[in-house]
Parts: structure tokens; sequence; C-alpha cells
């Protein structure tokens, strides 16, 4: 029970990958489908940063920060990762969303089962 | 039958999921990061910055930096063009 | 058309938020922030005034606006600044700090209250990144929103 309170960030990050792999897997709506690489994503860049806390640790910036911050700050790379990752993101769902416009101008649909039938 | 199949998969895997998420290493004591002490110890004399994050985001990644900006190009190019047909004169 | 609570609220807040961006952009080597997140901010607040004003408005405030433009200039800056790297000693090298050129003073180790003149080449990639990254969301915004309000007009 304790290792469960200890590790409960990680636990939010896979109940938020069990919820994005269900909309993914179950869902028939392309918003929705996209709702759920979305929800994926952000589990994601959760489970990146969390990886990289460090008990009471302090953000990794020197401007004005408190006395004892130099000896324990947060890892600075996950959160460049992260970084990178989330920019990432927003281009890969812009483009999912342009493709999903498109498909719904070209089939009048956004179910993904009548597009398949459309096509033959 | 592939719904029962899919949601028995589902629960399998986010099972395996939750029991990883219990038995990884606890929240909050990292692996040995000495990349990670190097940059904090370092980052103030050779990037002469701050922000740690940017520094290393900037300085030591940069060529990482350059791919992510070309990813955001390629996807604004790519949303141009897959809605050239409807959106009139392009910007 | 929205209603008239929306587009005063834009009125007021719009230059705050566009404040509020290049404030992050520019004091990215100091404080939590950067390029992305300050560009991200910016284009925010533009993509506000996108969709608080009718197509018309909007068609005839961005039409001046050369985004594609902007959107070159911070990838040609980015590139340009580390290939000017490669001619001191390896591609994206931090030439500029503890030089002396603008934003290439020594900046103190240790906790310090924050220098905006440090930073070697940091600022001006966070500038360029933020250029890049604000002109791309913007665009994108800006087409996705064309389509959709053609749509309603018509």
């Amino acid at each position: 029970m304790n290792s469960v309170l200890v590790n409960l960030p990680f636990i939010v990050v896979a109940i938020l990958l069990a919820i994005g792999f269900y909309t993914i897997g179950f869902k028939r709506n392309l918003i929705k489908i996209i709702i759920g690489v979305e929800i994926l994503e952000g589990a994601v860049n959760m489970f990146i940063v969390a990886l990289g806390y460090v008990k009471g640790g302090y953000a990794p910036i020197y401007t004005q920060a408190p006395s004892g911050a130099i000896e324990n700050m947060v890892l600075p790379t996950p959160q460049a990762l992260t970084l990178t990752s989330i920019v990432i993101g927003v281009a890969v769902t812009a483009l999912m969303l342009a493709f999903a416009v498109n498909i719904y101008k070209t089939y009048g649909t956004l179910d993904v089962s009548k597009v398949r039938r459309l096509r033959g | 039958m592939r719904k029962l199949l899919g949601i028995i998969a589902l629960t399998v895997f986010s099972i395996i999921l939750f029991l990883t998420a219990v038995h990884l290493r606890s929240f909050g004591s990292p692996p040995h990061a000495e990349m990670d002490k190097y940059f904090i110890e370092h980052a103030q004399k050779e990037a002469s910055a701050n922000n740690v994050v940017t520094s290393v985001v900037f300085d030591y990644r940069g060529f990482d930096t350059l791919g992510e900006a070309t990813v955001l190009f390629t996807a604004v190019s790519g949303v141009l063009m897959a809605l050239r047909h409807y959106g009139g004169r392009k910007k | 058309m929205t209603t008239v609570i929306i587009r005063t609220m834009t009125r007021i807040l719009t230059p705050a938020i566009l404040v509020f961006g290049s404030y992050i952009i520019l004091h990215g080597h100091l404080t939590p922030g950067g390029g992305f997140q300050g560009g991200a901010v910016f284009a925010s607040g533009l993509a506000l005034l996108i969709i608080a004003f009718s197509r018309k408005r909007v068609k005839e405030m961005f039409e001046k606006v050369p985004l594609s433009v902007f959107e070159s200039i911070g990838a040609l800056g980015f590139l340009g600044i580390g290939l000017m790297g490669i001619v001191m000693y390896t591609f994206l090298r931090n030439f500029i700090a503890n030089s002396g050129a603008p934003f290439g003073m020594p900046t103190p180790e240790g906790i310090n209250p924050g220098f905006l003149n440090t930073g070697g080449t940091l600022p001006y990639l966070n500038i360029f990144v933020g250029l890049k990254v604000l002109a791309g969301l913007t665009s994108i915004v800006l087409i996705l929103f064309l389509i959709l309000r053609r749509e309603e007009n018509e």
C-alpha cells in the first residue's frame, strides 16, 4: 500500500495510458480518436517529467532561487525532452485535425467504419 | 465478439501497466544522473544562462531542437497542403 | 459572429497576452520559458484575435502579415547561428557567450537575480524559434478558421 502512495504519479500515468488506448481502440469518431492520442501524449509527457523528479528538488533555474537550491535540483534533461515532445505533439495534432477536416469534406462523415465502407 | 476480445486485451494491458507503475523505482529518486549533474554545474559557465533547461534545449542539444523546428515546419506545410483545396487563397 | 462581450474582452486582453508572450521569449534564458513557450503564448493571443472577429475583419487584419516570411526567417536564422558556430568550432557552438557582444556578458556563478545581457546565442535562438513557432501556430489556426467560417457564410 505504501508503494502505491509513493508511486501515485506513475499510477496516474498508467490510468491515463489505459484511457487513451481505450479511446483509440473503441471509439469510432475521428475527433474522439484524436483526443485519445492527445491523452496518450499527455501521459507520456507526464511520465518523462515524473522520472526526472528529485525528492524535494527545485526547478533547475538559478534566477532568484532559494538558498538551498543548488545542491538539490530536478534533472533538466527530461524536462528538455518533454519540451521537444510537446511541440512535436502540437504539430502532429494539427496535422491530424487537418486530415480529419479533409475526410469530413470528402465523405461527409467522421465515422471510421463508414469511411471505410464508402471507399468500397 | 471482437469487442469482447478487445476489452479482454485492454484489461490485461491495464493490469500490466498498473503493476509496472507500482513496482517502478520509487517516485522522487532518479537513477544515477552524471549528465544532469554536469549540466547543472556547468550551464552557467559554458552557456552563461541561468535557466538550465533552456541551455540544454538550445546549447547542449541544439541539433535536436533543429530537428524539432523542422518537424514543426513540415507539419505546417502539411496542414497547408492538406487544406489547400478548401482554404481559398493561401497564407 | 461572436457576442460583444467576447469582442470587448479580446480588445482588452490581447495586448496583455502579446506582451506576456514577448516577455517569455526574451527572458527565456533567465526565467521559466523560452522560444517555444513564448511563441505558443503569442500565437494563442493571435488565435483569440482570430476567433473573436468575423471572417472579413480577420482577412483584413492578417492580409498584410507575412506569416510564411516570419516562419522562414525563424528557420534560416536558427540555421545561420548554427553555421556561424561551425566557423568557430562545431555546429551550434555557443560562440557569443562570455565574449562581450550583445547578450555576451559572463553570468555570475551561483544564485543571482538574473541579468538580461547574458546567455550567448541562447537569446538569439529563442527569438528565432519564437518567431517560427508563432508564425506556424498562427497560420494553422488561421487556415482552419478561414475554412470553417467560409462554410458558415455560404
